[in-house]
């Protein structure tokens, strides 16, 4: 039994290692393009709604900032999600091992670029004179395990289903692109209409995680209702995708 | 010696034909009612009532044309594949000899892919760690081992995974046409290591179409014809009649 933990937690650390190895091997600027695309974004809004039309907010850039890192966690592992089965083919047909590790593996190589990049929000706050707050050191563990359950369950719903539908790799980017716009990333949840309220931010499951993870970023407090609701969201996603690889899996080595 | 370690009965597996779902979402909505019957009604039978026993330490050989069904089988044994009738037993742990590079990624190191490998089949990082100067020294690949494996040529990707796969200690070895990769040095160096583990005991269901290899290494072997079993026995006699048929 302890044996089997232990293989179960091998296959996990081996394949996160192979994932991050593999990112990295004949990139002269590595890590530093994990950053890169959430700060290129941030920079493109920032024209685009303070310089160009004015929105009146302070501190729009560690606003965007705060937002942009976790949303680029769950989009970077929603859209690679496709090929995450697709892409190990020969290895599902000849070998029978947990085959839901290796979203784990994609997943889990993200969260660790999100983490990563925390120290550019700290560096940001520094610039805008805001201080740290020690509810980061349980809020940011929080935050992370709750959304890595809600992006694991996704991933593990959207890579089943790829296998037997190709096109929803396309139509995973056009999704994702559309829940940014629907979530209250570039925007606050408080300027959002009343009569979108219901689609943008109750129904939406990314809204309360990533209103809770811009809060926490810049006042260091956390909404125990958000909390709520995003652990909420994420337990359905997790079982949603759970049960979807379930009932899919057994298929897996006859449509690859 | 008798205990019975891979037991089919009546196994059938068929598979439904696939393409209504390959043309996408919208081909598939769109002809909705024909496409959920032709997923029920079409469907490709690749085995039809097999039913056979290897016992423990023996080595199988399967033989047949393409598409007779012997890679159903090893799929199906590895436990990859379900069947849609009759059940199939397979008692131990499972190592596959892959084919060329199966579960291999192109950019790790030969080090690095060998315990990728190794966790992937079944083994604890110690496990591996404890083995991988015995599987380097096998496979002869020296000071290469520390290159990524997309520069190597495909005889030492095949000496690569020979080496982990036999090194594995694995209680039924599955191979699919394996011997025919590396240099002559190599194949015989694989055979001999192969025919090792089989006289130290180890179950191996061996599918391959060098008939010569099959006589000489199997223990029984079983002529696969579109899906049944059309001869089952000692591997001169089931090697002569599948001949004669040819």
């Amino acid at each position: 039994m302890n044996k089997r933990v232990q293989h179960y937690l091998d296959l996990i650390v081996v394949l996160t290692q192979k994932e991050i190895k593999v990112r990295y091997k004949n990139s002269v600027f590595g890590y530093l393009w994990s950053i890169g695309h959430p700060l290129a974004f941030a920079f493109v809004f920032f024209i685009a709604f303070k310089v160009v039309m004015k929105v009146q907010m302070e501190d729009y850039t560690l606003f965007l900032i705060a937002g942009l890192f976790p949303w680029q966690w769950f989009s970077n592992s929603v859209n690679a999600a496709p090929t995450v089965f697709w892409g190990n083919a020969s290895l599902i047909k000849k070998v029978n091992f947990s085959r839901h590790i290796l979203p784990v593996a994609t997943v889990l190589q993200d969260t660790i670029h999100f983490i990563l990049s925390i120290p550019v929000i700290v560096f940001f706050m520094f610039i805008y004179n805001k201080p740290i707050s020690l509810s980061w050191l349980y809020g940011i563990p929080l935050l992370l395990a709750i959304q890595f359950l809600l992006t694991y369950g996704v991933s593990l719903m959207v890579s089943s289903i790829n296998l037997f539908f190709r096109d929803l790799e396309r139509l995973t980017v056009i999704l994702t692109t559309l829940l940014f716009y629907f979530t209250p990333i570039i925007y606050p949840e408080t300027m959002v209409p009343e009569r979108y309220k219901f689609l943008v931010i109750d129904i939406n499951p990314l809204s309360a995680l990533m209103v809770s993870w811009r809060n926490l970023f810049l006042n260091g407090t956390l909404e125990p209702a958000s909390l709520i609701v995003s652990f909420v969201y994420s337990v359905l996603a997790f079982v949603l995708g759970y049960t979807v690889y379930r009932k899919l899996s057994w298929k897996f080595a006859e449509v690859i | 010696m008798s205990e019975c370690i891979i037991v089919f009965n009546d196994v059938s597996k068929s598979y439904p034909i696939y393409h209504h779902i390959t043309g996408g979402i919208k081909n598939f909505l769109f002809h909705l009612p024909k496409a959920l019957s032709s997923v029920k009604n079409s469907r490709f039978v690749a085995l039809k009532d097999v039913s056979f026993k290897v016992n423990q330490g023996e080595t199988l050989g399967i033989i047949g044309e393409n598409g007779a069904g012997k890679s159903t089988m090893l799929g199906l044994i590895a436990g990859v594949l379900k069947p849609s009738k009759g059940e199939v037993i397979v008692k131990g742990r499972i190592s596959p000899l892959l084919e060329l590079g199966a579960g291999f990624h192109p950019e790790l190191t030969g080090r690095e892919n060998i315990m990728l490998n190794g966790v992937l089949l079944g083994l604890t990082r110690s496990d591996v760690l404890k083995k991988i100067d015995e599987i380097i020294d096998f496979s002869e690949l020296d000071e290469f081992i520390d290159q990524p494996i997309r520069t190597y040529s495909s005889g030492m990707l095949a000496r690569l995974g020979f080496s982990v796969a036999s090194s594995l200690n694995p209680e039924i070895l599955l191979i699919d046409e394996i011997l025919a990769v590396g240099d002559k040095l190599f194949q015989k160096k694989s055979k001999e290591a192969l025919l090792k583990l089989i006289n130290g005991g180890v179950t191996t269901v061996f599918v391959s179409h060098d008939l010569e290899s099959v006589k000489e290494i199997c223990h029984r072997a079983i002529w696969l014809d579109h899906g049944k079993v059309r001869a089952e026995g000692e591997p001169g006699k089931v090697v002569e009649q599948y001949k004669i048929m040819l």
